[in-house]
């Protein structure tokens, strides 16, 4: 070994080489803030509540609250609409979000940049500012308010993240595979079918799992736009005096299934590596 | 099937001509829907918002255009309430919560991205976005509920005498930004995260290469590369904050009403349409005056790229 070598070797070659327990620590503090409201919701939805409202008082365990969500009255119809709503805008953003986004990263095309724009401001924009515009275009065009209008709006804002999801799933990609398929005698609808449908998968499952997830989550937006129905975060937001425990357990309930989905979609990734 | 035998073989001018024509239309059918449904229901809505809040009129006789300027005026001049005030005022937690958010991320990015094995990289990751699993608004009323007069936090605190007996969190400015940056740490942390993880390790070999110590390293090669990241999580962060009516409702009080809050309640509450959609339109503009002039000052990349 030469001494250049020598000295090159002992020098910290880049931060992943340099150890101090500062940045450490930052980040676990950090996780343990975060995990703070979690916490007291978990172990609260197990606290027997004898006013039907959380208390900060130990009254001892019970699993009452979840053998008996329905009983909190429209909690349970609120939960249905919340998930009904997820899927269905899931769905519809993923079904229209797909070509377009195959159409902005592989197609020139008259308005392009206009599109990427809308899209853009789309994400950007605050929640109320879109609910409120959403709420004017309602009332000018005379369509009420209610479970229409909340899937309408919940699909517009969906359909900017499948897009972005997706067109980071296809930058790099390239048309090779197709093109070889074409070449071999595949028909584009074959070809798109048997090559670029499968790529694009795990990039439209990812899409279609966070569209669930902001759709499940957006109180904002929903408030202007819902009439007389109300979502989850809407019945939660509602409840103005304490919350009632069967709330704690609806939330529990959707973070265990929320975090399974996640850890689920990534062992499935570990597992085929190319998509 | 005959078709394509016959194209394959003597390639006629006819077919040639139909799939130039494909290859012209193709984005069109594949983008048409979405396209459409965004012009109707985003762009379409957001000038709609402007023209609404240039109408007269009430909620029982309905709302004429009437090209009514002078509410943008009546909100900064002769207002009962002083909208102004509340602007600033959410302007002012937006861009406190932002800073919050980039001291606390930062670090957590670096060491995500620089220490963290790659072993652990994805579970490590996922802690930080935990919260993402739980409803926002139940996130924030279990602030309330912890923070509270009679919770734990000020109990325990008053017991070892450390805060007088009227002590409070909730309702001051304080409970309300540190509300906003806990909810939207994650929005800050992601996208330092991607634009660390993105910078080529060799670039700090050459930084050392030319003798620069750990300090210069960082503030001359890391944070400059990592500028992108930044401003994606600012604009999501600030305009987040900015517009947020939850936080101030659930953590503040009379002192920490924002505009957000007032839009929501003109709107939905008071059903002066035109007002809200003025107020709308003005937070609007605010946001996109300071984010243009934040990308001139400081310079970005192509901002479209980032989200």
């Amino acid at each position: 070994m030469t001494a250049a070598n020598q000295l090159v070797s002992e020098l910290p070659l880049n931060p992943r080489a340099r150890r101090r327990p500062l940045l450490p620590i930052i980040y676990w503090v950090v996780v343990a803030i975060t995990l703070v409201p979690i916490a007291v919701m978990v172990v609260y939805s197990f606290n027997t509540a004898p006013n039907h409202r959380i208390t900060y008082v130990w009254h001892g365990f019970t699993l009452n609250y979840y053998a008996h969500l329905a009983d909190l009255s429209g909690l349970w119809q609120a939960f249905v609409l919340s998930i009904v709503i997820a899927i269905a805008s899931g769905l519809i953003s993923v079904i229209v979000g797909t070509p377009l986004a195959l159409a902005l990263e592989r197609h020139r095309f008259w308005g392009k940049r206009l599109l990427t724009g809308i899209l853009f401001v789309d994400i950007a924009a605050p929640s109320i500012v879109v609910g409120a515009a959403a709420l004017s275009f309602f009332l000018s065009i005379g369509l009420h308010t209610g479970v229409t209008t909340i899937l309408l709006v919940h699909v517009t804002f969906n359909i900017a993240y499948v897009v972005v999801t997706l067109r980071a799933r296809l930058s790099g990609v390239g048309t090779a595979l197709e093109q070889a398929a074409a070449d071999l005698g595949a028909s584009p609808v074959n070809a798109f079918f048997r090559i670029t449908l499968p790529i694009m998968m795990p990039g439209i499952v990812a899409s279609f799992m966070l569209a669930l997830a902001m759709s499940i989550d957006d109180y904002v937006i929903t408030s202007f736009v819902a009439g007389s129905a109300t979502t989850f975060p809407l019945f939660v937001y509602g409840v103005k005096t304490g919350l009632p425990p069967q709330v704690l357990c609806m939330g529990t309930i959707i973070f265990a299934v929320g975090l399974l989905l996640a850890l689920l979609n990534g062992a499935l990734n570990r597992r085929r590596p190319v998509g | 099937m005959t078709a394509v035998d016959t194209s394959a073989m003597t390639l006629p001018p006819a077919p040639v001509r139909g799939r130039r024509f494909a290859r012209y239309a193709t984005p069109y059918l594949l983008g048409g829907v979405g396209s459409l449904w965004l012009i109707v229901l985003f762009l379409i809505p957001l000038i709609s918002q402007l023209l609404v809040s240039l109408m007269t009129g009430n909620i029982d006789q309905g709302y004429q255009l009437t090209w009514n300027w002078s509410v943008y005026r009546d909100i900064f001049v002769g207002a009962d309430v002083n909208y102004l005030l509340f602007l600033g005022r959410s302007l002012l937690f937006g861009a406190t919560a932002t800073i919050i958010t980039i001291v606390v991320a930062y670090p957590v990015a670096y060491f995500l991205a620089f220490r963290a094995s790659a072993r652990w990289k994805n579970g490590l990751l996922l802690l930080i976005m935990l919260s993402f699993f739980v409803s926002f608004i139940i996130r924030t009323n279990m602030w309330v509920f912890l923070l509270g007069g009679q919770g734990p936090v000020l109990s325990f605190l008053r017991n070892l005498h450390l805060v007088g007996a009227d002590a409070h969190v909730l309702g001051t400015a304080g409970a309300v930004i540190g509300g906003m940056a806990y909810n939207d740490l994650a929005f800050m942390v992601l996208p330092i995260y991607v634009a660390l993880e993105r910078i080529d390790p060799r670039l700090f070999e050459a930084a050392q290469d030319l003798y620069g110590n750990q300090r210069a390293v960082f503030f001359r090669t890391t944070l400059p590369l990592s500028r992108s990241g930044i401003f994606a999580g600012i604009l999501l962060v600030f305009i987040d904050t900015v517009g947020d009516p939850v936080n101030p409702s659930l953590l503040g009080g009379q002192s920490t009403y924002t505009l957000g809050q007032a839009i929501q309640n003109v709107y939905l509450t008071q059903q002066e349409y035109n007002v809200a959609a003025a107020l709308s339109t003005i937070m609007m503009i605010a946001l996109g005056i300071i984010l243009f002039a934040y990308a001139r000052v400081f310079g970005t990349d192509n901002i479209e790229d980032l989200v």
